[in-house]
């Protein structure tokens, strides 16, 4: 387990254990926490789990694959720190991962 | 008025299986999709990539997939509805009363919503006062280019679309291309093309720009695009396209009175019906406990509700199970000459 902490669009902030080996996209689908869609199920086809990774935290995240950076493009307002959250595999290295969800998904 | 057995929203692979598996045991069906093109997200996310789990199939691309489904269903001569989206269903005794966007109507026996995570829309610039000039001078898509002619425009986006555009368009308008970053997701041809046209003065090319605001009273005047590093710049602009690629939204089907959660329709296992008698719900669009949002599933969803259907379509007949190896009815259905 490691602690992911999501801050939402409409200021809440959700503290939750997510289990090592799932994405940060499945802890907020499973956990209900608004805002990331996940429309096409951890494809990398929609960006619709885009988040914002709180920058302390930029390097210790696994480098994008090819296609991530491409699926950004088409995010709702991408920025340098813009990650797709499906791609984001859980370890115990992120326990205490922040980040923020966009105000909406496209 | 379209009569017809069965109305299948949506063309992807399983929307089009479960019409080939209608047409096996005798039912008619019309499908509707708001694409230009049959195929849903295999042709519009991925036609050219690899999928290895249908089952027989060790590999196929979506397009191919979606070639052979269509090669499948050729026998029904079924009907498409392309770039159309159904907007309302109205129960009219025992049968539906269905119209679409380009108001199109249709009397049906039952339906099957095989929606995939919704209809695709493009995805729209994050920027309020665009809605403002939307269909006007800010555009999503291309309908008739000759407006452009002797025109500046500002483009926004770095795939096929944005770039093949601004190639075109470079050659009688006065064209800007706006990037969020130095890499493309655009072919590598079209990327060392659009270089050159900048280089040569052909088009101007901003990289790491994004949109910050428009500007302009009944059409847009100019745009202001900042730059990573803060840096804002004006530019002129008659019209401003953006290509930002397609979401895909539930619509109008969040009206139809369907249990609905987290944008999928809960269904039951058995037949694959709604809370609603006459309603089916398929493929990635449907949810159940244990559904897995797997193309396979969607077939055998398909093959389910199409039975499910028959009653609706002849209440006053029985279906009988039947194997397509030995059905002759099938097989006159099908087409097969012996």
């Amino acid at each position: 387990m490691a602690k992911i902490t999501y801050h939402t669009h409409d200021n809440k902030t959700h503290t939750v254990d997510v289990q090592k080996g799932l994405t940060v996209m499945e802890g907020a689908i499973q956990n209900d926490i608004p805002g990331i869609d996940a429309d096409c199920g951890g494809g990398m086809a929609c960006a619709t789990c885009h988040v914002y990774v709180k920058e302390q935290w930029l390097d210790k995240l696994p480098a994008k694959e090819d296609g991530e950076e491409d699926m950004l493009d088409m995010a709702y307002e991408p920025k340098n720190n813009s990650r797709l959250s499906c791609q984001i595999i859980v370890s115990d290295e992120l326990d205490g991962l922040e980040l923020n969800i966009p105000s909406k998904q496209g | 008025m379209n009569k017809t057995d069965v109305l299948i929203i949506g063309a992807g692979p399983t929307g089009l299986f479960c019409a080939h598996q209608l047409g096996i045991i005798g039912l008619s069906c019309e499908i509707v999709d708001n694409l230009d093109k049959a195929g849903g997200q295999c042709i519009e996310l991925y036609p050219d990539k690899p999928i290895y789990d249908i089952p027989a199939v060790p590999e196929c691309t979506g397009e191919e997939l979606t070639n052979n489904l269509l090669k499948q269903i050729k026998p029904f001569n079924i009907k498409f509805h392309l770039n159309e989206r159904v907007e309302e269903l109205k129960k009219n005794k025992n049968r539906w009363h269905v119209k679409t966007s380009a108001g199109k109507e249709f009397d049906v026996a039952a339906i099957v919503i095989a929606g995939g995570v919704g209809s695709f829309e493009p995805r729209k610039f994050s920027v309020k006062e665009c809605e403002k000039f939307e269909g006007k001078s800010l555009f999503y898509s291309i309908k008739d280019k000759s407006i452009f002619k002797d025109k500046t425009i500002s483009i926004f986006g770095g795939g096929d679309s944005a770039l093949d555009w601004a190639i075109e368009l470079s050659n009688n308008s006065k064209v800007n291309l706006i990037h969020r970053r130095d890499g493309f997701s655009g072919a590598e041809a079209s990327v060392q093309k659009v270089k050159k046209l900048n280089e040569q003065g052909k088009l101007n090319l901003y990289t790491k720009f994004q949109m910050d605001s428009v500007l302009g009273d009944k059409n847009i005047e100019k745009v202001k695009i900042k730059h990573d590093e803060g840096e804002i710049k004006e530019i002129k602009s008659d019209y401003v396209l953006g290509f930002f690629g397609l979401i895909m939204q539930l619509g109008p089907i969040l009206d139809w009175g369907l249990n609905i959660d987290k944008k999928t329709v809960q269904v039951n296992t058995e037949n694959f019906e709604t809370n609603i008698n006459g309603i089916f719900a398929i493929g990635d669009i449907c949810s159940y406990p244990g559904k897995l949002k797997l193309i396979l599933s969607g077939f055998h969803e398909g093959a389910l509700a199409a039975r499910g259907c028959f009653k609706y379509a002849k209440p006053d007949e029985k279906l009988r199970f039947e194997f397509t190896t030995t059905s002759k009815a099938a097989q006159e259905r099908l087409g097969i000459k012996k």
